[in-house]
């Protein structure tokens, strides 16, 4: 078996990879390598050393997004996850009616996000326009607290279903151990059940965080960066720092910054699943 | 043993239907690049104004009607221009024609320029001052249509709340007229005097480009032009209007920054409010009034000698020719344009469905009753106001201080009013210095 698979590995194995190359490996390498360079389209790039990275770094617009995405992701990742698997924990109690909730709750995620910011505009600057609040372009607040509602309704059924599926894996000879031992439900929760869908909160955990970090069409529909780059998450500041601004010299300095933003990824999640890997246990 | 040959023969054929179909588009291609090559080059014409999209897919389908030569307009959505091109222009199949916005946009794209100045449609224009000049003099761009901004106001409403356009000659004269209607609007059944000042994207241009203009062009009158900076002298008076925007309006000011242009456009088709600022491409959304009812002045801000101020009238639209396209292309390209400015179709295209006046001996005369509008105020020896704006360091200067004045109208506090002016004047030197260090 092994050998065959040896055999017929390149067969099953060149067309996907072929297709990383080139969707992805290459793209990436070029993406790096106009990182150093001056260009306004890719055809013209011209070397120029480390200066975009020493300007991506020190634009303080780059910064600010840096910690607003920060503060966002946090928080958004502990409301979506501890909302889920509050969610989940309800509809595997064989409740009436569980799977028209399951889908009502994992509906949200079907819808694109470009439309769904926009729909939450409207949303909350008629909710701010009753209240007689600033509309969402001038208030940082209400674009903060926006983006984390907006991100929880389209995010929770999805996370949901993750946590269904690793609740319903948690074998019940194991409750019911815990329960003939005189195990209370609290406890039950957490010695028997989060012990044992580890893996679904280790995948639950690091799609919200990159998710978060990632955030770019609900951020750029919702409130656009506005007042002035206040709610400008990462990738919106990236988009930004390339198109808007006028001058060859931005667009080498938007691509160093996406270079720290894959970094900064990468270096986030590996922490993350370093962390919740650890707590896994075998059955 | 048998069926291992049996799936390698059937990994063989799955493979070799995958070459083949690559294979088989590749020729199609090529098939096409190839008929696109015998018909000498082609036109890609990365279109600038949404208003007018319809009217150039008109014109390109007539013009490869009556040449064979095959001609691409795409239109950037509203504010996205710069976004597209970049784009496009990374693509191998690049627009050939495209547009910059004036001396700042030249300055992004100059690399990608054709030297016009031996073109044909160059000897066209019927003064150089409508031709956009590189620092080494060669011509980098055409303006292919003029175009005028003020007030657009309803006849009718006007006269019904007692007033005609003789009693407006001054920024007090339009603020007691507004002020005015506002008090009594209920009876004049209209929303307001102003038409929403909407900061929404579709529509913030108006006053973080074109209303800032003016504060802009008196500066430069006054004190004269300096490279990279702006003392900001009339930007009380910017304040002053724009306050007169925001009061006397068909909304709250806090309201205002989800206003799009739709809305405006809008209430002022509605009959909802009197005021409009605005240019002459907007005749088309606001033409069911009935051109009688349409009439212009000139956005008074309190300056000296404003009593013979006229309309804003300038260009911001030239025509660019890549360079880095193939030769075939570019000559089609310079075809193209040259026909456009000279055969009875391309006039009477420019002139009467879109409306435009343009600056080319074949010019036919405009349909736009906008523009004669604006002709009557040139013949009446008013003096146009330029169109400053094309000096702005850059589209982020605008961004900012539209951010700033979308706030300082949520709420009128003398320290919003120097974020604007801190927007004006601080970031202008900033921009300046990031676009250009």
């Amino acid at each position: 078996m092994e050998k065959t698979l040896k055999k017929y590995f390149p067969v099953f194995v060149l067309p996907t990879l072929a297709a990383f190359i080139i969707g992805f490996i290459i793209p990436f390498g070029e993406g790096l390598y106009l990182s150093f360079c001056r260009f306004t389209t890719v055809n013209n790039a011209k070397w120029t050393g480390i200066s975009n990275y020493v300007r991506a770094i020190t634009d303080a617009t780059f910064s600010h997004s840096f910690w607003f995405t920060v503060a966002f992701a946090a928080v958004s990742t502990v409301l979506i996850n501890v909302l889920a698997f509050y969610i989940a924990l309800t509809l595997t109690r064989n409740i009436k009616g569980t799977n028209v909730f399951r889908t009502i709750f994992f509906m949200p995620n079907l819808i694109g996000g470009i439309v769904l910011g926009y729909i939450w505009q409207i949303l909350f600057n008629c909710l701010l326009s009753n209240i007689a609040q600033p509309l969402l372009a001038l208030n940082t607040m209400a674009g903060y607290w926006g983006l984390i509602v907006l991100m929880c309704w389209q995010q929770i059924g999805y996370m949901m279903i993750i946590y269904i599926a690793g609740l319903q894996n948690v074998p019940p000879e194991l409750l019911e151990a815990a329960e003939i031992d005189g195990a209370s439900r609290w406890q039950t929760l957490w010695k028997v059940k989060i012990p044992m869908v580890m893996p679904s909160i280790t995948i639950c955990l690091f799609l919200t965080i990159t998710n978060s970090f990632k955030l770019f069409d609900q951020n750029l529909s919702l409130t656009g960066g506005d007042p002035n780059h206040a709610t400008e998450m990462l990738a919106l500041n990236i988009y930004n720092t390339f198109y808007a601004r006028s001058g060859a010299q931005w667009k080498g300095i938007g691509q160093a910054k996406a270079v720290v933003f894959f970094l900064l990824v990468v270096v986030m999640a590996l922490i993350q699943l370093k962390a919740t890997r650890s707590k896994e246990v075998q059955q | 043993m048998e069926k291992r040959w049996i799936a390698l023969a059937l990994t063989a054929c799955l493979s070799a239907s995958l070459l083949a179909g690559c294979g088989s588009t590749g020729d199609k291609s090529a098939a096409a690049s190839a008929s696109g090559t015998q018909a000498a080059g082609k036109v890609y014409y990365l279109n600038f104004k949404p208003e007018q999209d319809q009217q150039w897919q008109d014109l390109a389908a007539a013009y490869t009607e009556e040449t064979g030569v095959p001609v691409t307009v795409v239109t950037a959505a509203e504010g996205t221009y710069e976004t597209t091109l970049t784009a496009e222009m990374g693509k191998s199949d690049a627009p050939t024609l495209f547009q910059v916005n004036g001396p700042v946009g030249l300055h992004n794209w100059q690399d990608y320029c054709y030297d016009l100045s031996s073109s044909d449609v160059y000897g066209q224009l019927t003064s150089d001052d409508f031709a956009l000049k590189g620092d080494d003099d060669a011509v980098y761009g055409i303006a292919y249509v003029i175009e005028t901004y003020g007030i657009i106001y309803n006849k009718a409403l006007l006269e019904k709340a007692g007033y005609t356009q003789d009693d407006i000659t001054s920024f007090d004269s339009l603020k007691k007229v507004a002020d005015d209607i506002q008090a009594r609007k209920d009876e004049l059944g209209v929303k307001g005097a102003f038409t929403s000042a909407g900061m929404d994207s579709s529509s913030d241009w108006r006053f973080k480009t074109h209303l800032a203009n003016l504060p802009l062009y008196y500066e430069y009158e006054k004190d004269g032009m300096t490279e990279g900076s702006v003392t900001g002298s009339f930007l009380d008076n910017y304040r002053a209007i724009w306050d007169l925007y925001v009061n006397d309006s068909t909304c709250a000011g806090s309201e205002l920054s989800a206003k799009t242009g739709d809305d405006a456009s809008n209430e002022f088709a509605n009959g909802e409010a009197v005021f409009y600022q605005n240019g002459t491409w907007a005749y088309d959304s606001i033409k069911g009034l009935g051109d009688e009812n349409l009439g212009m002045l000139p956005i008074y801000i309190g300056a000296d000698g404003e009593a013979n101020q006229g309309l804003c009238t300038g260009s911001e639209n030239f025509w660019c020719v890549n360079k880095d396209a193939p030769e075939e292309d570019i000559q089609a390209t310079l075809d193209f344009m040259n026909w456009v400015v000279t055969s009875d179709a391309g006039t009477s295209a420019l002139a009467n469905d879109m409306g435009f006046v343009s600056p080319f001996k074949a010019a036919k005369e405009s349909a736009n009753p906008l523009v004669k509008i604006a002709n009557e105020y040139i013949s009446a020896g008013k003096t146009s106001v330029d169109w400053c704006f094309a000096t702005m360091p850059s589209e982020e200067w605008k961004n900012t201080l539209g951010s700033a004045l979308t706030a300082y109208a949520a709420d009128q506090s003398d320290a919003n009013w120097d974020a604007v002016k801190s927007a004006f004047v601080d970031n202008w030197a900033a921009e300046y210095k990031l676009a250009n260090g």
